[in-house]
């Protein structure tokens, strides 16, 4: 049986937003098919660290389990991902736990995403249906690309791209790859389309488009495999196409 | 609004890098290529520039307006990225930090050349001509700093079209964007060949 093996690992904990964080070591039995989670379960069931003393449980964020819901996103022996599909089996010794650098920890691994909540409302990374009465059925979307646009939309706000990208960090006001390529898809969106001009008006500036410096490790690292970079490249050329709109004049104004 | 100044900023410190200090680079190192056919083939092409119509109107606008704009904006580009290579060690990572790299290096190297040269000239301590260069480049050290200057100029230009290329949209297919990266590596070889040879021919008169 497999009872005396065990896996080891190496937690960087903080116990409040404003109090520095600390590294712990923690011992826990091995079980068969175990995720980072479960791992985590484990030392929450028993909060004992390597040296034997009890602990605090280590506080980690969740939701869906399935990788679709971004929350449980940190960095697992240096790589931002998600920990629900992180196989123990699969990561080299000790595992390394760490929250990601880019946002606001809250405590221990659970890390604060507002901010790009936020970057999605500033993009308008919506499409205005509401009205005072029925609009009847939108136009029609075309097939082929109703199929790029559905990858765009697999985006989940897991973070792990603005925490991949060394243009993200506290010397900038980048807003990152993940809302920029939320433009995209609801530029592309036959509705949506009508209010492109203003989305792409908003991400016009330093904490947007211009922010990225084609480093390219969003695109590298993002768990769903979005094109970000061709996201932002696209985005290039309608922003240039755009700024040449609004300077010359041509639908925009009378 | 300042949001509309940090666009426009970019997309000229983007355009200035190709159009015209990239342009001006091919044609500087190509004038300086007549080196090595010997000195008066350099010192006739040197003197046709330097008798160009006005001259000074051609300097500020093509050469130090958008070279000192390119420079001042692109260190504070440079020092608002944070490297995390350790953790992302892909070649446009790489890419991305040689370029701020290089972007620096060739700041140094530019405003010494500048300064040895062009401001030299213009206040009458030394004269345009082949023993000039010679002069300067037949010094090891100098030689090495010129070696090590040319070629992280022209890596900057090189790797600087690529991004050029995405940050105008003209490459947006991942596809586009890799044949473009062999483009740029093609540019990079031939225009710091064409730098480089001529280094050594002021060097070593070979």
């Amino acid at each position: 049986m497999s009872e005396n093996k065990t896996i080891t690992l190496i937690i960087t904990r903080q116990d409040h937003p404003d109090e520095p964080s600390y590294e712990e070591k923690f011992e826990i039995p091995y079980r068969e098919n175990m995720n980072v989670i479960s791992a985590l379960m484990e030392i929450r069931r028993n909060p004992v660290n390597a040296d034997g003393k009890p602990t605090t449980p280590v506080y980690w964020d969740m939701g869906c389990l399935e990788e679709v819901c971004g929350a449980c996103s940190m960095v697992i022996n240096g790589t931002p991902r998600q920990s629900c599909t992180a196989l123990v089996d699969q990561l080299e010794q000790p595992i390394r736990l760490a929250p990601m650098t880019t946002f606001p920890v809250n405590r221990d691994l659970a890390v604060d995403r507002s901010r790009m909540f936020d970057s999605l409302k500033k993009v308008k990374a919506w499409i205005p249906i509401d009205g005072t009465y029925d609009l009847g059925p939108g136009p029609k979307m075309p097939e082929s690309k109703r199929q790029w646009a559905y990858e765009l939309s697999k985006c989940m706000t897991c973070g792990v791209c603005l925490e991949a990208c060394p243009n993200v960090n506290s010397k900038s006001d980048f807003i990152g790859p993940a809302p920029l390529s939320q433009v995209r898809l609801f530029n592309s969106h036959p509705t949506g389309e009508m209010n492109k001009s203003e989305r792409l008006q908003t991400i016009m500036d330093e904490e947007g488009l211009m922010g990225c410096g084609n480093a390219q490790n969003c695109v590298q690292s993002c768990p769903k495999g979005i094109p970000l970079t061709t996201s932002i490249a696209a985005l290039n050329r309608d922003t240039a196409i755009e700024s040449f709109k609004s300077f010359f004049g041509s639908d925009q104004r009378v | 609004m300042a949001g509309t100044r940090g666009y426009v900023n970019r997309r000229l410190h983007s355009l200035l890098g190709v159009i015209p200090i990239g342009i001006f680079l091919i044609q500087h190192l190509t004038v300086n290529f007549f080196a090595t056919r010997g000195p008066e083939a350099f010192n006739t092409a040197a003197h046709f520039m330097e008798s160009l119509p006005y001259r000074y109107v051609l300097e500020t606008f093509i050469i130090f307006l958008p070279l000192l704009f390119h420079a001042i904006y692109g260190v504070y580009i440079a020092f608002t990225a944070k490297s995390n290579l350790s953790n992302f060690g892909y070649f446009r990572n790489w890419m991305f930090i040689f370029q701020r790299i290089t972007g620096i290096i060739t700041l140094i190297f530019i405003a010494w050349h500048v300064w040895e040269t062009r401001i030299a000239i213009g206040f009458g301590w030394a004269e345009l001509n082949y023993q000039l260069m010679e002069g300067i480049l037949t010094e090891p050290f100098f030689f090495w700093f010129y070696i090590v200057g040319v070629i992280s100029t022209t890596f900057h230009f090189s790797n600087g079209l690529w991004s050029f290329f995405v940050s105008w949209g003209i490459t947006v297919s991942p596809r586009s964007q890799k044949i473009m990266t062999y483009a740029s590596i093609i540019i990079f070889l031939a225009i710091s060949y064409v730098g480089v040879r001529t280094l050594i021919q002021f060097a070593y008169g070979i």
